[in-house]
């Protein structure tokens, strides 16, 4: 008997949806996978044993954790000052926070280079009063990817604690919660799903950014040099077989990192009863 | 505890939200603020628990003046229209909420917060949900959680915000009895919004009226019933007829041949129920007839046209038990004689 839909068009959709996965997704990938077949398995084994090819992993998916991680925090302060307090200029800063996703990222990593060099407006002073340097070393990363990550944090924190219930932080109050209580165990786990969206996004993006990095991060093997950037100089070497062994390779770990993040959140709404 | 306020006042802008309220409230009642939306009520009840602060006036909780504590430093326990219960914590965790968050020399212990919550949870007949979740919980399950949380810290006073407006039709009799059980039950002094007069009535031992930041009239639900204080108590607390003498309505009222006591102002506002019809005599006197009528459970409510062209107002609501109707034995359009035996008398 055939099952009658209450919302039509249920073919069609899936189909235009399968049709996208394969074009756009499925199908590079697999060609991905394909050309990586090349490789014997100690092929493929000895180009990641690599050192240099371990050490950039180190430094891409490093840089970009951290990078995500101080882009949640700070993400999730200005969303709250966006939402929760009038001030003049707002909607003029809030314009500001999507900057980072219209702007070339090539143009992003060479201001930032410029600035924080240690000839640099900032960098000079940063490396006279704590002796730091930050552009060209992989510091200069975690600083273009926090950059880059930070909009897509304040994005989807934003509309959520537009919609949280304020009658709840006062709910807290009258049961003789302080404002440090109110916000740990009422404001912070109902944002926390939307801030670890925020935080898989920054940090997906994190790891796969090349045009703002390399400008920035000296790209010194086995210090300051990403996986990405690898990448490329196995292609201009027309080395294919090994440039695909290594994308393959961080697709698989960033895949697993974000479900790892996207179980975490499962986790948090189950257990929030928000199914 | 008693509750005094002290010429209270609050502005929004230029719109005056409350005016000069003064309202003591002797310990153990159980009060409605009544009023239509907007006159104020809500903001009076948050400026008593502290959430909203007035723009002058002194509020004194049992004697002793909170005006500048803070919601969480006044001991009172609120319940929000929409109930804003925790959604991340199960029932018990919103229910032991006030518990947990105590500081450390006056915490509970872990055995006698899970106790009290499940004394608490058999106070409101919810104790078989303690694991679920709010978003999982009907409006009249999360209403009584949501006052249980508030019980949970002992509060000197309780305020409720529309505590059944969100509700259907029957969940909301029953709770509105329940309440008021429960209320005998605890005896804390209570405070509850509501803008519908026949929950203020039924529910509270006493009813302050409430129009446009002022206090129109305090007193027992019986007092505001029988002797409001003013035209707006008269109209807002039920249904009214409402004659005005200086228009043609004395004139009416004359030729109709119904009797009334001596006049003591210029608009009398008659209950329908003070109004007593009789089949005339002579039928074709009578200006007025049966326009139709409705069942209301034990009374029937009567829609007379008093066929006056003129007047503003030519409709006039009577009400008679059933049996008496039944006797009478009136079909639409047939005339009827009326006689008013109680009227209110304003200026």
């Amino acid at each position: 008997m055939p099952q009658s839909h209450i919302m039509p068009g249920f073919r069609p959709t899936l189909g235009f949806t399968l049709f996208y996965l394969a074009l756009i997704v499925l199908i590079p990938l697999s060609a991905l996978i394909l050309k990586s077949l090349e490789l014997s398995f100690d092929q493929y084994w000895a180009i990641l044993t690599n050192q240099r090819v371990q050490a950039s992993f180190r430094v891409s998916f490093v840089s970009a954790l951290v990078a995500a991680g101080i882009a949640g925090i700070l993400g999730f302060i200005i969303a709250w000052t966006l939402v929760r307090y009038p001030f003049p200029g707002k909607r003029f800063f809030d314009a500001l926070i999507d900057l980072p996703f219209a702007l070339p990222t090539a143009v992003a990593g060479i201001v930032l280079a410029a600035i924080y060099e240690p000839k640099g407006w900032i960098g000079q002073i940063v490396m006279d009063v704590i002796g730091v340097q930050i552009a060209y070393k992989p510091l200069g990363i975690v600083f273009a990817l926090i950059f880059i990550g930070l909009p897509f944090v304040v994005r989807t924190i934003e509309p959520v604690l537009q919609e949280f219930d304020t009658a709840m932080e006062e709910a807290a109050a009258s049961l003789g919660a302080n404002r440090w209580q109110t916000f740990l165990k009422i404001i912070f786990p109902n944002i926390l799903p939307a801030a670890l969206t925020g935080f898989a996004l920054a940090f997906a993006r994190g790891v796969g950014e090349y045009g703002s990095v390399i400008f920035i991060a000296g790209n010194m093997p086995y210090v300051s040099e990403i996986v990405p950037l690898l990448i490329i100089t196995k292609l201009e070497q027309y080395d294919y077989a090994g440039a695909t062994a290594i994308g393959l390779t961080m697709l698989v770990i960033s895949f697993f990192l974000l479900l790892l993040v996207n179980v975490l959140q499962g986790w948090l709404r189950r257990r929030g009863g928000q199914l | 505890m008693s509750i005094n306020l002290k010429n209270i006042s609050k502005h929004f802008g230029s719109f005056t939200a409350l005016d000069n309220i003064n309202l003591d409230i002797p310990e153990g009642e159980l009060v409605a603020l009544l009023g239509p939306s907007g006159c104020g009520k809500t903001t009076l009840l948050r400026i008593i628990a502290g959430l909203e602060q007035a723009d002058q006036g002194q509020v004194f909780l049992k004697g002793e003046e909170v005006t500048d504590k803070s919601v969480k430093n006044r001991k009172i326990g609120f319940v929000f229209q929409h109930y804003a219960l925790f959604r991340h914590m199960t029932v018990f965790e919103n229910i032991a909420f006030g518990l947990r968050v105590k500081s450390h020399s006056e915490r509970p212990s872990e055995a006698i917060i899970r106790r009290k919550v499940h004394d608490l949870l058999k106070l409101v007949q919810l104790d078989w949900l303690s694991d679920r979740f709010p978003d999982q919980l009907s409006g009249g399950q999360r209403q009584r959680i949501a006052l249980a949380r508030a019980l949970a810290v002992e509060p000197s006073v309780l305020l409720l915000d529309e505590p059944f407006g969100a509700l259907d039709a029957s969940v909301r009799k029953d709770l509105r009895l329940w309440l008021r059980h429960l209320h005998h039950e605890l005896n804390v002094t209570s405070i509850f919004v509501t803008h519908d007069q026949e929950e203020a009535m039924e529910v509270a031992s006493q009813i302050v009226v409430l129009n446009q930041g002022r206090i129109e009239q305090k007193g027992s639900p019986s007092d505001i019933y029988d002797n409001p204080s003013n035209d707006f108590v008269s109209r807002f607390i039920g249904q009214t007829n409402v004659f005005h003498l200086e228009k043609d309505d004395c004139a009416w009222l004359q030729s109709a041949g119904i009797i009334i006591d001596e006049p003591k102002g210029i608009i009398a506002h008659v209950r329908p129920h003070n109004i007593q019809i009789e089949k005339p005599a002579a039928s074709a006197n009578s200006p007025v007839y049966l326009k139709d009528w409705q069942h209301l459970g034990g009374t029937i409510r009567l829609e007379l046209d008093r066929g006056a062209s003129n007047g503003s107002n030519t409709i006039i609501y009577a009400e008679m038990p059933n049996e008496k109707f039944r006797e009478l034995a009136l079909e639409r359009g047939d005339r009827v004689a009326l006689r008013i035996k109680h009227a209110h008398w304003f200026n």
